[in-house]
Protein backbone atom coordinates (compact mmCIF):
# COMPACT_ATOMS: atom_id res chain seq x y z
CA UNK A 1 0.00 0.00 0.00
CA UNK A 2 1.06 3.17 -0.76
CA UNK A 3 -0.30 6.67 0.47
CA UNK A 4 0.01 9.55 -2.02
CA UNK A 5 -0.63 13.14 -1.40
CA UNK A 6 -3.15 14.12 -3.90
CA UNK A 7 -3.10 18.44 -3.56
CA UNK A 8 -3.47 19.66 0.10
CA UNK A 9 -7.14 18.25 0.34
CA UNK A 10 -6.82 14.74 -0.35
CA UNK A 11 -4.89 11.82 -0.06
CA UNK A 12 -4.35 8.90 -2.72
CA UNK A 13 -4.61 5.32 -1.18
CA UNK A 14 -3.01 2.51 -4.01
CA UNK A 15 -3.73 -0.79 -3.07
CA UNK A 16 -2.48 -4.03 -5.02
CA UNK A 17 -5.77 -4.93 -6.19
CA UNK A 18 -9.28 -4.91 -6.51
CA UNK A 19 -10.14 -7.26 -3.34
CA UNK A 20 -7.32 -4.98 -0.91
CA UNK A 21 -9.30 -1.84 -2.17
CA UNK A 22 -12.57 -3.21 -1.03
CA UNK A 23 -11.67 -4.29 2.07
CA UNK A 24 -10.00 -0.43 2.90
CA UNK A 25 -13.19 0.84 1.55
CA UNK A 26 -15.17 -1.05 3.84
CA UNK A 27 -13.41 -0.61 6.89
CA UNK A 28 -12.80 3.53 6.14
CA UNK A 29 -16.38 3.94 5.41
CA UNK A 30 -17.49 1.86 8.47
CA UNK A 31 -15.82 4.04 10.91
CA UNK A 32 -14.15 6.85 8.77
CA UNK A 33 -11.18 8.81 10.38
CA UNK A 34 -12.32 12.34 11.72
CA UNK A 35 -11.36 15.00 8.97
CA UNK A 36 -12.57 12.54 5.93
CA UNK A 37 -15.12 13.92 4.22
CA UNK A 38 -15.48 11.51 1.90
CA UNK A 39 -13.96 8.30 0.16
CA UNK A 40 -13.81 7.65 -3.59
CA UNK A 41 -13.08 4.34 -3.97
CA UNK A 42 -12.09 2.85 -7.64
CA UNK A 43 -10.40 0.09 -9.96
CA UNK A 44 -7.41 0.14 -7.17
CA UNK A 45 -7.32 3.24 -5.12
CA UNK A 46 -9.41 4.85 -2.69
CA UNK A 47 -9.43 8.29 -2.46
CA UNK A 48 -9.84 10.36 0.92
CA UNK A 49 -11.29 13.97 0.26
CA UNK A 50 -10.53 15.55 3.52
CA UNK A 51 -11.46 18.80 5.26
CA UNK A 52 -9.01 22.02 5.20
CA UNK A 53 -8.03 21.15 8.87
CA UNK A 54 -7.87 17.37 8.96
CA UNK A 55 -5.05 15.92 10.53
CA UNK A 56 -2.85 14.49 8.11
CA UNK A 57 -0.52 12.39 9.54
CA UNK A 58 -3.39 11.10 12.23
CA UNK A 59 -5.29 9.90 9.07
CA UNK A 60 -2.34 8.29 7.11
CA UNK A 61 -1.91 6.13 10.54
CA UNK A 62 -5.69 5.56 10.28
CA UNK A 63 -5.01 4.02 7.02
CA UNK A 64 -2.48 2.17 7.69
CA UNK A 65 -4.24 0.46 10.65
CA UNK A 66 -7.90 0.32 8.83
CA UNK A 67 -5.63 -1.98 6.17
CA UNK A 68 -4.12 -4.35 8.67
CA UNK A 69 -7.71 -5.40 9.69
CA UNK A 70 -9.61 -8.22 8.56
CA UNK A 71 -13.04 -5.90 6.33
CA UNK A 72 -16.07 -8.46 6.67
CA UNK A 73 -16.75 -6.65 3.08
CA UNK A 74 -20.37 -5.07 4.68
CA UNK A 75 -23.20 -6.17 2.04
CA UNK A 76 -25.46 -3.43 1.06
CA UNK A 77 -28.30 -6.15 0.31
CA UNK A 78 -29.25 -8.21 -3.15
CA UNK A 79 -31.43 -6.68 -5.45
CA UNK A 80 -32.92 -8.80 -8.86
CA UNK A 81 -31.97 -6.72 -12.19
CA UNK A 82 -34.28 -8.04 -15.27
CA UNK A 83 -32.91 -7.98 -18.36
CA UNK A 84 -33.59 -8.13 -21.85
CA UNK A 85 -30.82 -9.75 -23.95
CA UNK A 86 -30.96 -7.89 -27.17
CA UNK A 87 -28.19 -5.92 -26.71
CA UNK A 88 -26.36 -4.59 -30.30
CA UNK A 89 -23.21 -5.31 -29.34
CA UNK A 90 -24.17 -9.23 -28.05
CA UNK A 91 -22.60 -10.48 -31.04
CA UNK A 92 -19.36 -8.55 -31.19
CA UNK A 93 -19.17 -9.62 -26.87
CA UNK A 94 -19.74 -13.10 -28.31
CA UNK A 95 -17.07 -13.08 -30.91
CA UNK A 96 -14.59 -11.49 -28.48
CA UNK A 97 -15.04 -14.15 -25.59
CA UNK A 98 -15.73 -17.06 -27.85
CA UNK A 99 -19.24 -17.84 -26.60
CA UNK A 100 -22.22 -18.26 -28.25
CA UNK A 101 -24.82 -14.90 -27.59
CA UNK A 102 -26.61 -17.28 -25.00
CA UNK A 103 -23.63 -18.35 -23.09
CA UNK A 104 -22.67 -14.87 -22.76
CA UNK A 105 -26.17 -14.38 -21.49
CA UNK A 106 -25.96 -17.36 -18.97
CA UNK A 107 -22.77 -16.23 -18.14
CA UNK A 108 -24.24 -12.82 -16.88
CA UNK A 109 -27.70 -14.53 -15.00
CA UNK A 110 -25.56 -16.78 -13.20
CA UNK A 111 -22.94 -14.57 -11.80
CA UNK A 112 -23.37 -13.66 -8.78
CA UNK A 113 -21.92 -9.75 -9.49
CA UNK A 114 -21.12 -7.30 -6.62
CA UNK A 115 -21.15 -3.41 -6.80
CA UNK A 116 -17.04 -2.86 -6.39
CA UNK A 117 -17.52 1.14 -6.62
CA UNK A 118 -19.59 3.96 -8.28
CA UNK A 119 -18.59 6.65 -10.59
CA UNK A 120 -18.64 8.14 -13.79
CA UNK A 121 -22.75 9.09 -13.68
CA UNK A 122 -24.88 9.48 -10.34
CA UNK A 123 -26.04 5.79 -9.98
CA UNK A 124 -23.68 3.93 -11.88
CA UNK A 125 -21.97 0.85 -10.19
CA UNK A 126 -19.20 -0.83 -11.59
CA UNK A 127 -19.94 -4.76 -10.91
CA UNK A 128 -17.35 -7.53 -10.56
CA UNK A 129 -17.67 -11.00 -10.12
CA UNK A 130 -17.86 -12.34 -13.82
CA UNK A 131 -15.30 -13.62 -16.30
CA UNK A 132 -16.85 -12.00 -19.18
CA UNK A 133 -13.58 -9.57 -20.31
CA UNK A 134 -13.81 -7.43 -23.27
CA UNK A 135 -12.15 -4.14 -23.91
CA UNK A 136 -14.42 -0.97 -24.44
CA UNK A 137 -15.85 -0.32 -28.16
CA UNK A 138 -13.22 1.40 -30.19
CA UNK A 139 -15.71 4.67 -31.32
CA UNK A 140 -17.55 5.15 -28.35
CA UNK A 141 -21.41 6.02 -29.01
CA UNK A 142 -22.69 9.69 -28.71
CA UNK A 143 -26.25 8.07 -26.84
CA UNK A 144 -26.87 5.08 -24.58
CA UNK A 145 -29.94 4.91 -23.56
CA UNK A 146 -31.03 4.37 -20.16
CA UNK A 147 -31.11 1.01 -18.85
CA UNK A 148 -28.73 -0.06 -21.10
CA UNK A 149 -26.90 -2.65 -19.63
CA UNK A 150 -23.40 -3.06 -20.86
CA UNK A 151 -19.81 -4.73 -20.46
CA UNK A 152 -16.07 -3.03 -20.38
CA UNK A 153 -12.52 -5.08 -18.97
CA UNK A 154 -14.06 -7.10 -15.90
CA UNK A 155 -17.01 -5.08 -15.03
CA UNK A 156 -20.45 -4.83 -16.18
CA UNK A 157 -22.85 -2.07 -15.65
CA UNK A 158 -26.16 -0.33 -16.26
CA UNK A 159 -26.57 3.21 -17.54
CA UNK A 160 -28.92 5.00 -15.01
CA UNK A 161 -29.19 7.84 -17.42
CA UNK A 162 -29.11 8.85 -21.06
CA UNK A 163 -25.22 9.37 -21.87
CA UNK A 164 -22.60 8.61 -24.14
CA UNK A 165 -20.84 5.57 -23.33
CA UNK A 166 -17.91 3.42 -24.78
CA UNK A 167 -18.96 -0.39 -23.08
CA UNK A 168 -20.59 -2.77 -25.32
CA UNK A 169 -24.25 -3.26 -24.86
CA UNK A 170 -25.59 -6.84 -24.15
CA UNK A 171 -29.00 -5.57 -22.44
CA UNK A 172 -31.76 -3.46 -21.58
CA UNK A 173 -33.51 -3.56 -18.26
CA UNK A 174 -36.48 -1.50 -16.95
CA UNK A 175 -35.20 -0.97 -13.60
CA UNK A 176 -35.11 2.78 -12.50
CA UNK A 177 -30.91 3.08 -11.57
CA UNK A 178 -31.00 6.40 -10.37
CA UNK A 179 -34.18 8.33 -9.01
CA UNK A 180 -33.77 11.48 -6.71
CA UNK A 181 -37.15 11.00 -4.52
CA UNK A 182 -35.76 7.61 -3.46
CA UNK A 183 -33.82 7.20 -0.61
CA UNK A 184 -31.19 6.32 -1.45
CA UNK A 185 -31.50 7.90 -4.72
CA UNK A 186 -29.00 4.98 -5.90
CA UNK A 187 -30.37 1.53 -6.73
CA UNK A 188 -26.39 0.40 -6.83
CA UNK A 189 -24.15 1.39 -4.06
CA UNK A 190 -20.73 -0.15 -3.19
CA UNK A 191 -21.17 -3.43 -1.72
CA UNK A 192 -24.52 -4.18 -3.60
CA UNK A 193 -24.82 -7.57 -4.72
CA UNK A 194 -26.60 -7.98 -8.14
CA UNK A 195 -28.78 -11.26 -10.08
CA UNK A 196 -29.36 -9.83 -13.35
CA UNK A 197 -32.77 -12.23 -14.65
CA UNK A 198 -33.62 -12.67 -18.22
CA UNK A 199 -37.01 -11.23 -18.57
CA UNK B 1 -40.71 36.68 -1.16
CA UNK B 2 -39.00 35.75 -4.64
CA UNK B 3 -37.02 36.89 -7.55
CA UNK B 4 -38.33 36.44 -10.89
CA UNK B 5 -35.55 35.65 -13.96
CA UNK B 6 -36.00 38.38 -17.19
CA UNK B 7 -33.08 36.86 -18.71
CA UNK B 8 -30.95 34.87 -17.54
CA UNK B 9 -27.14 35.96 -19.17
CA UNK B 10 -24.58 33.56 -20.96
CA UNK B 11 -24.92 30.86 -18.29
CA UNK B 12 -26.25 31.73 -14.27
CA UNK B 13 -26.70 28.73 -11.86
CA UNK B 14 -27.58 28.41 -7.95
CA UNK B 15 -24.60 27.46 -6.00
CA UNK B 16 -23.82 27.16 -2.49
CA UNK B 17 -20.80 25.15 -0.99
CA UNK B 18 -21.84 22.07 -2.78
CA UNK B 19 -22.69 18.88 -1.00
CA UNK B 20 -19.67 16.31 -0.39
CA UNK B 21 -19.91 12.90 1.16
CA UNK B 22 -22.38 11.49 -1.80
CA UNK B 23 -19.27 9.85 -4.16
CA UNK B 24 -21.12 6.50 -2.55
CA UNK B 25 -23.76 7.63 -5.20
CA UNK B 26 -21.75 8.76 -7.94
CA UNK B 27 -22.38 12.03 -7.12
CA UNK B 28 -19.58 15.10 -6.75
CA UNK B 29 -19.79 18.04 -4.57
CA UNK B 30 -19.81 20.71 -7.20
CA UNK B 31 -20.65 23.86 -5.22
CA UNK B 32 -19.83 27.40 -6.34
CA UNK B 33 -16.38 27.42 -8.95
CA UNK B 34 -15.28 30.45 -6.90
CA UNK B 35 -15.93 29.17 -3.27
CA UNK B 36 -14.29 32.25 -1.63
CA UNK B 37 -16.22 34.98 -3.49
CA UNK B 38 -19.13 33.09 -2.13
CA UNK B 39 -18.36 33.18 1.35
CA UNK B 40 -17.32 36.21 1.00
CA UNK B 41 -20.94 37.77 -0.50
CA UNK B 42 -22.64 35.75 2.74
CA UNK B 43 -20.82 37.24 5.30
CA UNK B 44 -21.19 40.76 3.87
CA UNK B 45 -25.20 40.10 4.01
CA UNK B 46 -25.09 38.25 7.82
CA UNK B 47 -26.20 34.90 5.62
CA UNK B 48 -25.10 31.46 6.91
CA UNK B 49 -22.09 30.71 5.05
CA UNK B 50 -24.37 27.89 3.16
CA UNK B 51 -26.54 30.26 1.81
CA UNK B 52 -27.07 30.03 -1.67
CA UNK B 53 -26.30 32.34 -4.55
CA UNK B 54 -25.94 33.36 -8.07
CA UNK B 55 -23.28 32.09 -9.75
CA UNK B 56 -23.64 34.37 -13.07
CA UNK B 57 -21.11 33.66 -15.81
CA UNK B 58 -20.29 37.07 -17.83
CA UNK B 59 -23.10 39.19 -16.78
CA UNK B 60 -26.23 39.48 -18.51
CA UNK B 61 -28.28 38.24 -15.76
CA UNK B 62 -31.40 40.49 -15.27
CA UNK B 63 -34.17 39.59 -12.32
CA UNK B 64 -37.32 41.16 -11.23
CA UNK B 65 -37.52 41.77 -7.69
CA UNK B 66 -40.72 41.16 -5.87
CA UNK B 67 -39.43 42.16 -2.45
CA UNK B 68 -37.23 44.54 -1.08
CA UNK B 69 -34.00 43.27 -0.12
CA UNK B 70 -30.28 43.80 0.45
CA UNK B 71 -27.79 42.10 -1.97
CA UNK B 72 -24.06 42.31 -3.19
CA UNK B 73 -21.49 41.00 -6.03
CA UNK B 74 -18.39 39.48 -5.17
CA UNK B 75 -16.38 37.86 -7.86
CA UNK B 76 -16.41 38.77 -11.52
CA UNK B 77 -16.47 42.92 -10.34
CA UNK B 78 -20.02 43.28 -12.38
CA UNK B 79 -21.85 46.56 -11.87
CA UNK B 80 -25.38 46.10 -11.21
CA UNK B 81 -28.13 48.56 -12.50
CA UNK B 82 -30.93 48.72 -9.75
CA UNK B 83 -34.24 50.57 -11.92
CA UNK B 84 -31.28 52.18 -13.87
CA UNK B 85 -29.10 53.81 -10.91
CA UNK B 86 -25.36 51.65 -11.05
CA UNK B 87 -23.95 49.91 -8.21
CA UNK B 88 -20.62 49.04 -7.90
CA UNK B 89 -19.30 45.57 -6.86
CA UNK B 90 -18.03 44.26 -3.14
CA UNK B 91 -20.69 47.04 -1.39
CA UNK B 92 -23.75 45.66 -0.16
CA UNK B 93 -26.80 47.47 -1.56
CA UNK B 94 -31.13 47.46 -1.79
CA UNK B 95 -33.27 46.43 -3.98
CA UNK B 96 -36.91 47.94 -3.53
CA UNK B 97 -40.01 45.69 -3.88
CA UNK B 98 -40.41 45.95 -7.85
CA UNK B 99 -37.18 46.63 -9.43
CA UNK B 100 -35.78 45.40 -12.12
CA UNK B 101 -32.16 44.74 -11.65
CA UNK B 102 -29.17 44.31 -14.32
CA UNK B 103 -25.69 42.70 -14.19
CA UNK B 104 -23.03 44.21 -16.27
CA UNK B 105 -20.50 42.23 -18.02
CA UNK B 106 -17.03 42.37 -15.50
CA UNK B 107 -13.95 43.29 -16.86
CA UNK B 108 -12.07 40.72 -15.38
CA UNK B 109 -13.00 37.48 -14.30
CA UNK B 110 -15.87 34.87 -15.43
CA UNK B 111 -17.95 34.66 -12.71
CA UNK B 112 -19.99 37.24 -10.28
CA UNK B 113 -21.92 36.12 -7.19
CA UNK B 114 -24.95 37.70 -6.80
CA UNK B 115 -26.25 37.04 -3.22
CA UNK B 116 -29.53 38.31 -1.68
CA UNK B 117 -29.80 38.97 2.23
CA UNK B 118 -31.79 35.51 3.09
CA UNK B 119 -30.26 33.33 0.52
CA UNK B 120 -31.71 31.94 -2.26
CA UNK B 121 -34.08 29.10 -0.89
CA UNK B 122 -34.59 26.77 -4.22
CA UNK B 123 -35.34 22.99 -2.53
CA UNK B 124 -32.34 21.40 -1.48
CA UNK B 125 -31.08 17.97 -3.46
CA UNK B 126 -28.92 15.71 -1.55
CA UNK B 127 -28.29 18.57 1.06
CA UNK B 128 -27.50 21.23 -1.66
CA UNK B 129 -28.93 23.68 -3.87
CA UNK B 130 -25.70 23.51 -6.10
CA UNK B 131 -26.68 22.71 -9.51
CA UNK B 132 -24.36 19.75 -10.77
CA UNK B 133 -23.75 20.33 -14.76
CA UNK B 134 -21.87 16.80 -14.61
CA UNK B 135 -24.53 15.22 -12.39
CA UNK B 136 -27.28 16.77 -13.93
CA UNK B 137 -28.70 18.05 -10.16
CA UNK B 138 -30.27 21.31 -10.80
CA UNK B 139 -31.00 23.46 -14.11
CA UNK B 140 -29.33 26.72 -14.87
CA UNK B 141 -31.18 29.81 -14.82
CA UNK B 142 -33.91 30.22 -17.32
CA UNK B 143 -36.55 32.88 -18.12
CA UNK B 144 -39.81 33.46 -16.23
CA UNK B 145 -37.99 31.00 -13.23
CA UNK B 146 -39.08 32.34 -9.94
CA UNK B 147 -36.42 32.15 -7.21
CA UNK B 148 -37.40 32.10 -3.49
CA UNK B 149 -35.57 33.85 -0.71
CA UNK B 150 -35.26 32.99 2.95
CA UNK B 151 -36.26 34.86 5.85
CA UNK B 152 -33.48 37.45 6.76
CA UNK B 153 -30.51 36.12 8.98
CA UNK B 154 -30.71 37.45 12.53
CA UNK B 155 -26.77 38.70 12.12
CA UNK B 156 -26.59 42.26 10.93
CA UNK B 157 -25.62 43.34 7.73
CA UNK B 158 -22.13 44.49 6.97
CA UNK B 159 -21.66 47.53 5.35
CA UNK B 160 -18.66 48.48 4.60
CA UNK B 161 -17.26 47.81 1.03
CA UNK B 162 -15.23 44.11 1.10
CA UNK B 163 -11.44 44.97 0.51
CA UNK B 164 -10.46 42.30 -2.17
CA UNK B 165 -8.92 42.64 -4.87
CA UNK B 166 -10.66 41.52 -7.77
CA UNK B 167 -9.41 38.86 -10.48
CA UNK B 168 -6.73 40.11 -12.30
CA UNK B 169 -6.54 40.84 -15.62
CA UNK B 170 -3.11 39.85 -16.43
CA UNK B 171 -1.00 36.64 -15.88
CA UNK B 172 -2.84 34.30 -13.48
CA UNK B 173 -0.13 32.65 -10.98
CA UNK B 174 -1.48 29.22 -9.52
CA UNK B 175 0.34 27.74 -6.25
CA UNK B 176 0.54 23.60 -6.94
CA UNK B 177 1.57 20.85 -5.18
CA UNK B 178 3.13 17.70 -7.35
CA UNK B 179 1.72 14.78 -7.77
CA UNK B 180 -0.30 12.46 -7.19
CA UNK B 181 1.56 11.29 -10.76
CA UNK B 182 3.78 13.29 -11.26
CA UNK B 183 6.32 10.19 -11.74
CA UNK B 184 4.15 9.16 -14.44
CA UNK B 185 5.57 12.05 -16.51
CA UNK B 186 9.25 12.76 -17.48
CA UNK B 187 11.54 15.44 -15.37
CA UNK B 188 11.50 17.35 -17.29
CA UNK B 189 7.52 17.89 -18.28
CA UNK B 190 7.05 18.86 -13.90
CA UNK B 191 10.09 21.61 -14.60
CA UNK B 192 8.19 22.58 -18.28
CA UNK B 193 4.71 23.19 -16.12
CA UNK B 194 6.26 25.07 -13.02
CA UNK B 195 8.23 27.36 -15.65
CA UNK B 196 6.18 28.05 -19.17
CA UNK B 197 2.79 30.16 -19.46
CA UNK B 198 -0.19 27.85 -20.55
CA UNK B 199 -3.33 29.37 -21.88
CA UNK B 200 -6.61 29.49 -21.44
CA UNK B 201 -8.55 27.86 -24.29
CA UNK B 202 -12.58 28.67 -24.96
CA UNK B 203 -12.98 25.26 -23.41
CA UNK B 204 -13.95 26.23 -20.29
CA UNK B 205 -17.16 25.02 -18.10
CA UNK B 206 -18.13 24.19 -14.19
CA UNK B 207 -16.29 20.84 -15.00
CA UNK B 208 -12.91 22.29 -15.75
CA UNK B 209 -10.63 24.40 -18.22
CA UNK B 210 -8.46 22.75 -21.10
CA UNK B 211 -5.15 24.51 -21.20
CA UNK B 212 -3.09 24.76 -23.96
CA UNK B 213 0.96 25.23 -23.83
CA UNK B 214 4.20 22.81 -23.81
CA UNK B 215 3.02 19.24 -23.96
CA UNK B 216 4.21 17.05 -21.07
CA UNK B 217 5.41 14.12 -21.92
CA UNK B 218 5.01 10.56 -19.96
CA UNK B 219 7.49 8.92 -18.56
CA UNK B 220 5.22 5.66 -18.39
CA UNK B 221 2.64 4.97 -21.48
CA UNK B 222 0.96 2.40 -19.97
CA UNK B 223 -3.06 2.96 -18.98
CA UNK B 224 -3.93 4.31 -15.52
CA UNK B 225 -6.72 2.36 -13.64
CA UNK B 226 -9.24 4.72 -13.36
CA UNK B 227 -8.92 6.81 -9.65
CA UNK B 228 -10.19 9.62 -7.45
CA UNK B 229 -10.11 12.85 -8.93
CA UNK B 230 -9.91 16.31 -6.89
CA UNK B 231 -10.83 19.66 -7.43
CA UNK B 232 -7.59 21.88 -8.95
CA UNK B 233 -6.47 18.45 -10.66
CA UNK B 234 -4.33 19.32 -13.41
CA UNK B 235 -4.92 15.71 -15.68
CA UNK B 236 -2.76 15.37 -18.77
CA UNK B 237 -5.12 13.46 -21.74
CA UNK B 238 -2.39 11.96 -24.55
CA UNK B 239 -2.46 15.32 -26.07
CA UNK B 240 -0.38 16.36 -23.24
CA UNK B 241 -1.61 19.57 -22.37
CA UNK B 242 -3.14 19.80 -18.75
CA UNK B 243 -7.45 20.35 -17.99
CA UNK B 244 -7.55 22.09 -14.75
CA UNK B 245 -10.59 20.58 -12.98
CA UNK B 246 -12.86 22.82 -11.25
CA UNK B 247 -15.88 22.21 -9.22
CA UNK B 248 -18.17 20.08 -11.36
CA UNK B 249 -15.72 17.20 -12.81
CA UNK B 250 -15.82 13.73 -12.47
CA UNK B 251 -15.33 12.13 -9.31
CA UNK B 252 -13.03 9.62 -11.62
CA UNK B 253 -10.55 9.48 -14.16
CA UNK B 254 -8.25 7.41 -15.87
CA UNK B 255 -5.58 10.37 -17.03
CA UNK B 256 -2.65 10.90 -14.38
CA UNK B 257 -2.77 13.88 -12.68
CA UNK B 258 0.74 15.62 -12.76
CA UNK B 259 0.22 18.54 -10.04
CA UNK B 260 -3.18 19.87 -8.03
CA UNK B 261 -3.78 23.83 -7.39
CA UNK B 262 -3.79 24.27 -3.82
CA UNK B 263 -6.79 24.80 -1.97
CA UNK B 264 -6.96 28.41 -1.57
CA UNK B 265 -5.61 29.28 -5.09
CA UNK B 266 -8.53 27.47 -6.48
CA UNK B 267 -11.54 30.65 -6.97
CA UNK B 268 -8.58 32.24 -8.46
CA UNK B 269 -7.74 29.80 -11.53
CA UNK B 270 -11.85 29.87 -12.15
CA UNK B 271 -12.30 33.45 -12.89
CA UNK B 272 -9.85 33.19 -15.46
CA UNK B 273 -10.97 34.07 -19.40
CA UNK B 274 -9.71 32.55 -22.15
CA UNK B 275 -6.70 33.96 -23.77
CA UNK B 276 -5.29 34.65 -19.79
CA UNK B 277 -2.06 33.40 -19.38
CA UNK B 278 -1.72 31.26 -16.20
CA UNK B 279 1.57 30.45 -14.36
CA UNK B 280 2.11 27.46 -11.86
CA UNK B 281 4.32 27.21 -9.26
CA UNK B 282 5.67 25.12 -6.15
Amino acid sequence: MRILPNGDAALLVELPGLDEMLGLYAALAAAPPPGVVDLVPAARTVTLLLDPGADRAAITTAVRAARGRPSGAASAGTIEIPVVYDGEDLHDVAELTGRTPDDVISAHVTTPWRVAFTGFAPGFGYLIGGDLNVPRRRTPRVRVPAGSVALAGEFTGVYPVDSPGGWQLIGRTNAVLWDLDRDPPALLRPGTQVRFVSA
Amino acid sequence: MTLEVIAPGPFTTIQDLGRPGHAALGVGASGAADPAALRLANRALGNPASSAALEVTLGGLTLHSHIAVYAVVTGAPASIAVNGRTEPPYAPFFIPKGAAITLAAPPTGLRSYLAVRGGIETPPVLGSRSTDTLARLGTPLTPGMILPVGPPPATSLSVDVLPVPPPPAGDLHLRVLPGPRADWFTEDALRTLLSEPYEVTTQIDRVGMRLTGPPLARARTDELPSEGMVTGALQVPPSGTPVLFLADHPLTGGYPVIAVVETPDIGRAAQARPGQRVRFHT
